[in-house]
């Protein structure tokens, strides 16, 4: 068979092989990000993550909301759900649950995750579903060519706010933490050996993990690119944070000055849902027989006697 | 009447915390065992404590289609129930009431009074709600049966909490029963015994045993009246039968987890009311888009808005077909009545799965929160299970292509965790292999040739899904065309008007996307005169079938104040429009509710 993409002369990467390389994981087609754009780096830490773990392309489900930052799953070798604006996450919990042997991803932007999917995020953390979450913070809603998101500094000037933004960002970290997150760090896309090292963490805990990435969008927002991030991100690993002391985690996730943190804030082990729900022991519910068996029926119709 | 045989409705309201479940239980529990039918009806409000209720228990010696007409047994559990519905009542009725705090007013003639002395009859009992099991007693009585049917349904209902409240309760009632026995006499036709037992379901819960029967496996909501019994059935079930059960934060995040789950692979369902349906829109567009199968259950309340949470109506109709922006493909489907509700999910849930979208059903209050009677064996617990093109044991053989352009439409779904199959499905407009298409490569062909795809995959599909079939006799002097839960009264009204003499058939519709538009135009044009019965303001079925057909109906019977039809709404209702003096008929509802 051959492809449209190969029809039009359109395909990159060949798929769904086994990989050898990092680079194995390139989707099918060239990611269409501006040059310089921050995404780049979360892609290209996100391939070597999934390469280090060993993870098959089949293994993982990649879902995402909309915005540059939601095409990922295009680009990537793995299964992708690109769904609708800030939606990532309830149909990421919906395919972990149904399939809990996927490695779910969900991806997407500040404004897809802060904005108008908020409250699935607050819901996750305490739910604690297995998945990781990836959100390409810029501080702006890049697709939509520029006007405030929900992590966009006071008084910023964008297409939206042309005298200045007059409402407060909220802080993800504080916040994720607060809702019971069990994993939450911070990354930065120049960072791509550290922001690995977060992503891997993030999809061998045990439980939700938000990582929140400065992924800069060049285009748009000029107030934080690489030059106000480059001389201010500092690691909390190089600070002897300790991720189990949600307080320190919070006070340091507050610092917005002349060290931004970046690192793994906050981890705790508690049970994920997936590991607590009854029904999922066993083989995957999307592996199994449909309808009921004889003793169930039975069962079910003796209630109404 | 062709009614013959058994035909009673026993009514006992009162206020909310009042406990009038537990003898509406009591008394639907000694019916179906007799193999009595029933339907009953909960008039409420949405309040905890206080305001109005009446419980409509109706029960026959054959299929119970509507609430009835009438009241036989009415049991006031206080005053307000004894001002609003004794004046309703006709002669031969009985009224039971506490003799010490509720007066009976001006009672119609030939209405008789049962007044109990619950004071004297309690005794020392310090239960609150022990005047409902005296009233039980008397109720019993009245009917003409045994008192040791009740002992042991409240020895059954009772006994896990131990043996002195069991004493307790079968005292009282026997206390009742005597007194009953000993100074009123029973109602005309007592209840028969004998009939094969029936089982009792709310249409909620045929919904979800007809999710569960289906194959279904997950089920997320976000409490909506009238749709939370779908969920509490499933909560309720769901370890017994392995199914994902979650309370969610909002209905967006209900509307996408189902389709995270139903794109695994397995069967997924969730149920609303308008409010929430209306949050789940733009989900059931991007179900379509990316080609997942997920069904979405609409229960009908009242009005628009938060509207009237506790009242029936049939007003979403367009709401449902207005489910997304876009051309979208979807089936909808109005069932008639819970046993028609329970096959419809595996049915729909084939058709979905075949053509690879989502399907809408919509139920309102009535059947939903209605009781029903239903024989145990017509119920099919095991539906055929259909999934289309569904490939469950793929073998890669070259490049997958998700959304690949065949003659039918339909493209072999492969789920993620395959080898060999990587593919990302996509809400934006994509080609064949699931690549986006809106932005950089927006090209006018492809956004074509997918549009044309998806219709024809649901064309090829939706020609198997069956017409609507006329019902009576050919040539009748007219026609009654309804949709969904007017099924019953209608059917009942039918039965009437041919005791009177009045020949009249009846088209129900059920599927309404697919609609037969042919075929309904077909028997309709034939039909003598059209009249259309429906439970909402506008006329919004008419409004769908004039869209569809072309074809305008000679007059219309509609109700929208929040109460279900009567059956002799729709009898008064044909016979007002047969005169041809208007076009519209709005019944009066007598009983406040
Ligand atoms: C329901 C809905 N509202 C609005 C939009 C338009 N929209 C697309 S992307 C976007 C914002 C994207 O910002 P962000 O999530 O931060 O992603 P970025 O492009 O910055 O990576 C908006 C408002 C949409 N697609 N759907
Ligand atoms: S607009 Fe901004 S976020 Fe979008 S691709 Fe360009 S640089 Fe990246
Ligand atoms: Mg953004």
């Amino acid at each position: 068979m051959t492809t449209v993409l190969e029809r039009d002369g359109l395909l990159g990467a060949e798929l769904d092989r086994t990989p050898e390389a990092a680079k194995d994981y390139k989707g099918k087609v060239a990611p269409d990000w501006c040059p310089g754009c921050g995404d780049f780096g979360v892609l290209n830490a996100l391939q070597r993550a999934l390469f280090e773990l060993g993870r098959q392309p089949h293994e993982v489900l990649m879902v995402s909301g909309i915005g540059c930052s939601s095409n990922l799953p295009g680009y990537i070798n793995a299964y992708g759900m690109h769904t609708l604006h800030g939606r990532s996450l309830p149909v990421a919990t919906g395919a972990k649950m149904a399939n809990h042997e996927l490695t779910v991803i969900a991806t997407g932007g500040d404004g897809d995750g802060y904005g108008i999917g908020g409250n699935h995020l607050a819901h996750i953390a305490r739910r604690n579903v297995d998945l990781t979450y990836l959100v390409m913070n810029n501080q702006i809603y890049g697709l939509t060519t520029g006007q405030i998101s929900p992590t966009s500094r006071l008084d910023m000037k964008t297409k939206s706010t042309p005298f200045g933004n007059l409402e407060l960002p909220i802080n993800p970290i504080t916040s994720t933490i607060m809702n019971g997150a069990s994993y939450v760090a911070r990354g930065y896309s120049a960072d791509v050996k550290h922001l690995t090292q977060l992503i891997k963490g993030g999809i061998e805990h045990e439980g939700f993990s938000l990582i929140d990435v400065f992924s800069p969008c060049v285009t748009f927002n000029h107030d934080n690119d690489f030059a106000f991030f480059k001389p201010r991100v500092k690691k909390l690993e190089d600070a002897g944070h300790d991720p189990t002391d949600w307080k320190a985690a919070c006070e340091k996730a507050m610092e917005w000055g002349d060290t931004i943190w970046t690192g793994l804030f906050h981890k705790t082990d508690r049970p994920s849902i997936d590991s607590l729900e009854p029904v999922l022991e066993g083989p995957p519910l999307a592996r199994r027989p449909l309808g009921l068996s004889d003793e169930q029926a039975k069962g079910i119709l003796s209630k109404m006697m | 009447m062709s009614s013959k045989g058994l035909d009673l409705t026993i009514a006992i309201g009162g206020a909310a915390g009042q406990g009038i479940a537990t003898p509406g239980n009591i008394l639907a529990r000694i019916l179906v065992r007799r193999g009595l039918h029933l339907y009953a009806y909960n008039a409420y409000q949405s309040i905890i404590r206080g305001g109005h209720i009446l419980l409509m228990i109706r029960t026959r010696d054959q299929e119970v289609h509507s609430h009835g007409d009438k009241v036989d047994v009415l049991l006031c559990l206080n005053q307000d129930t004894m001002d609003r519905h004794l004046g309703f009542l006709l002669p031969g009725a009985r009224v039971i009431y506490d003799a010490d705090k509720v007066t009976p007013g001006e009672a119609p003639e030939g209405v008789v009074l049962c007044p109990m002395p619950i004071a004297e009859l309690a005794g020392d009992s310090k239960n609150k709600l022990i005047q409902n099991t005296i009233a039980l007693g008397v109720m019993i009585s009245l009917l003409g049966v045994d008192f040791s049917v009740l002992d042991d349904a409240l020895t059954q209902l009772f006994k896990r909490k131990g043996a002195a409240v069991v004493d307790e309760n079968v005292s009282m009632a026997r206390a009742g029963f005597d007194h009953a026995e000993a100074n009123f006499d029973h109602v005309a036709t007592p209840l028969p015994d004998g009939g094969k037992p029936l089982a009792v379901w709310t249409g909620n819960q045929a919904l979800a045993m007809g999710g569960a029967a289906a194959g279904v496996k997950f089920y997320a909501a976000y409490p909506m009246s009238p749709s939370t019994g779908v969920l509490h059935w499933m909560a309720q079930n769901a370890r017994s039968a392995g199914i994902l059960v979650r309370q969610v934060e909002d209905e967006i995040g209900v509307a996408n987890m189902v389709i995270g789950a139903a794109h695994t692979g397995v069967r997924a369902m969730c149920a609303t009311s308008g409010g929430g349906f209306a949050l789940m829109t733009e989900a059931i567009g991007a179900a379509s888009m990316m080609e997942i199968p997920v069904v979405y259950i609409n229960v009908m309340r009242a009005g628009p808005s938060t509207g009237v949470p506790t009242k029936t109506e049939q007003g979403d109709l367009w709401q449902a077909l207005g489910a997304s922006q876009g051309d979208f493909e979807r089936f909808i489907v109005a069932p008639k009545d819970s046993l028609d509700a329970f096959h419809t999910m595996a049915d729909l849930f084939n058709y979905t799965d075949r053509a690879q979208c989502p399907g809408i059903l919509i139920s309102d209050l009535l059947i939903s929160e209605g009781t029903y009677s239903v024989d145990p064996d017509a119920i099919e617990m095991h539906p055929k299970i259909d999934r289309g093109a569904l490939v469950t044991d793929p073998s890669p053989n070259g490049n997958y292509l998700r959304y690949a352009l065949t003659d039918s439409g339909i493209s072999p779904r492969v789920t993620p965790g395959y080898e060999g199959f990587v593919h990302t499905v996509a809400t934006d407009e994509h080609d064949e292999d699931g690549v986006l298409i809106s932005d950089e490569y927006t090209h006018p062909h492809k956004r074509r040739r997918m549009v044309e795809k998806r219709a024809r995959k649901f064309k090829t599909v939706a020609a198997d899904v069956p017409a609507p079939v006329l019902e009576g006799p050919a040539g009748a002097e007219i026609t009654m065309v309804g949709c969904g839960s007017t099924y019953g009264v209608i059917r009942e009204a039918i039965e009437r008007l041919a005791d009177q003499g009045v020949v009249v058939n009846h088209l129900p519709i059920t599927w309404l996307v697919p609609f037969h538009a042919d075929e309904v135009s077909k028997i309709l044009t034939a039909a003598n005169k059209v009249l259309i019965v429906e439970n909402n303001f506008s006329g919004q079925f008419a409004r769908y079938l004039r869209s569809e057909t072309g074809f305008s109906a000679a007059g219309h019977i509609r109700k929208y104040d929040g109460e279900p039809f009567m059956p002799h709404h729709v009898v008064d209702g044909v016979l007002d429009l047969v005169k041809g003096d208007s076009e519209i008929y709005v019944p009066y509802q007598e009983m406040i509710v």
